[in-house]
């Protein structure tokens, strides 16, 4: 069995080992005066895919906390075509710098077997609390390549999980494999210039510092896109995506 | 007069018990390639417990990887006893080692899955217990083969024909298929693209074809090897079909999330028929090494069974 699977080893792809250079870096300090903003849309074109209803029969405890069929949150189009669910931050073009990470923890939440939000981003360091509001069991698997992967049970009345990464990563899956249709994602950003756009595919990246900036849009199906803008002291800046069927 | 090569009797309880083994053993690897098709391999974190339990609330994917903690576990237990008989009730000593081997093999195999839950399914634990599920499983029919009373009374004797030879050819359909649910495997566990596996496919069926069809057209007088050989045959071709039917539910099933009955039932399939596949090659090369004697050796004259 040992040839085979060395020959498998020469095709399989290995991790990254984890940046922790962060720690080492001055505090990054942002003048007030001179911040701006980014902001812009994620626009959508062609025709929004239909998304496939979730077959919640395996477990009828997450079935009967729905009125209505739960559809996959995979592409969720909004009604002015732009995209839900698009993770959008700095890529490149801060000062190199340790962000300190926000006191609050960021939520995920476990309510009807489905996460809550179905994207999530976090800054480096920052709690992450995980709640369980199902009556049944889950086990939450990050799946993350950079930082190191867990897996652990979640029994319902549990006391909420609080995780940390450490490392930038631009993003995820955290699943459940008790009920596998549960996906969400998460970036992990080492500054605090990242949003997440919701039901009108906006976002806004408030504080930044002036500057020449390459900002990155990651969607869970259609990827990255990246655009560059120069930032002028109390300045605006517009940056849109688009994307396509 | 049938010439009996191992002197030892026919316990019908035994080979009763090896056959449930065996069948057993297929049921498992049904229910691994459950768990894995319903991405269900991470449900139970913990090991050898279930959520620190010998018995979970078998809901959603719990009811995949802890059933298949079961039937693994009782799969387990009839190998112990089927261990236990083989040294009590057979005198051949090589089948009661491999009564040790299968022992083993079930215990490592056990070891493999618990690891490969606790480091999260890294993809080479995962390869290996796919693939020792397969070893093992050929290894419980041939247990089945070994202590059947057709077995007992002897092979029936068959000249190789220098022109058209068959004791090496016949070895090489298992390694193939091995190396083929290596592939298939890995490829199930994102280790490789599943174009290495398709790819295999055509050279393992070649290789499958090559020795079914010279056993019929050279030695089809010998009723072992040509049953063995059309059953291959048989198998290999529902093996292909399936095959195919796993690869487009899955192109199907794209952008589709769980659960996706069509294509975790053709895939379990595939599985299960590649593990068919796997066991009748073996039980093919262990009767044409059985029949077809080394040209240097004298076998007895008779069983002969001319071949022209």
């Amino acid at each position: 069995m040992a040839a085979p699977l060395l020959f498998l080893a020469a095709c399989g792809s290995g991790t990254q080992p984890p940046n922790n250079a962060e720690v080492s870096l001055p505090e990054a300090h942002v003048d007030p005066a001179t911040a701006g903003t980014i902001a812009g849309r994620v626009l959508f074109t062609g025709e929004a895919p239909v998304m496939p209803e979730i077959d919640m029969s395996s477990n009828p405890q997450c079935e009967r906390q729905h009125h209505s069929p739960q559809k996959a949150q995979t592409v969720v189009v909004n009604s002015n075509k732009t995209l839900r669910n698009v993770f959008v931050w700095i890529k490149d073009g801060l000062p190199h710098a340790h962000w300190t990470p926000p006191a609050q923890s960021a939520t995920l939440d476990q309510r009807g077997c489905v996460y809550e939000p179905h994207v999530l981003g976090i800054m480096t360091g920052q709690q992450l609390e995980i709640l369980n509001d199902d009556p049944v069991n889950h086990n939450v698997h990050a799946e993350s390549q950079v930082n190191p992967a867990w897996n652990e049970s979640e029994p319902p009345r549990a006391e909420h999980k609080f995780k940390r990464f450490d490392s930038p990563e631009v993003m995820f899956p955290m699943t459940c494999s008790v009920h596998p249709w549960m996906r969400s994602y998460i970036g992990v950003s080492p500054h605090p210039f990242f949003a997440v756009t919701g039901d009108d595919g906006s976002y806004t990246l408030k504080g930044v510092p002036p500057g020449t900036y390459t900002v990155e849009a990651v969607h869970e199906k259609y990827g990255r896109k990246e655009g560059k803008l120069t930032l002028a002291p109390s300045g605006a800046a517009q940056l849109d995506f688009t994307y396509g069927s | 007069m049938a010439v009996s090569s191992t002197r030892t009797g026919f316990h019908a309880g035994l080979h009763r018990w090896s056959i449930l083994l065996a069948c057993c053993t297929l049921l498992l690897v049904v229910a691994g390639a459950l768990v894995t098709s319903r991405d269900a391999g991470l449900s139970v974190p913990d090991w050898p417990l279930s959520y620190g339990k010998f018995m979970p609330p078998m809901e959603g994917g719990i009811l995949y990887e802890h059933g298949h903690r079961m039937v693994a576990t009782t799969v387990g237990l009839l190998t112990i006893v089927s261990m236990i008989w083989l040294f009590r009730s057979d005198r051949r000593n090589w089948l009661r080692w491999l009564g040790v081997i299968a022992l083993a093999a079930v215990i490592l195999q056990g070891v493999l899955g618990g690891l490969t839950v606790l480091f999260l399914l890294p993809w080479w634990i995962s390869t290996a217990h796919a693939c020792l599920a397969q070893l093992f499983f050929s290894t419980t029919v041939a247990i089945a083969l070994f202590t059947s009373g057709w077995w007992l009374r002897g092979p029936i004797y068959v000249e190789e024909i220098p022109k058209y030879p068959i004791r090496g050819l016949s070895l090489a359909a298992p390694f193939c298929v091995l190396a083929q649910l290596a592939l298939g495997a890995a490829a199930r566990h994102k280790a490789i693209g599943t174009i290495y596996h398709i790819a295999g496919s055509p050279i393992v069926t070649g290789v499958i074809l090559w020795i079914s069809l010279r056993i019929l057209l050279h030695y089809a007088e010998n009723v072992e090897l040509r049953v063995a050989s059309i059953s291959l045959l048989a198998i290999t071709f529902c093996q292909v079909f399936l095959g195919i039917a796993a690869f487009m539910s899955r192109v199907a099933y794209a952008d589709a999330v769980q659960p996706m009955p069509l294509m975790v039932t053709f895939t379990v399939l595939h599985v299960a028929t590649g593990a068919l596949t796997m066991a009748a090659s073996v039980a093919l090369a262990i009767l044409v090494r059985r029949n077809v004697p080394a040209p240097a050796r004298e076998f007895a004259a008779s069983r002969v069974t001319a071949v022209s």
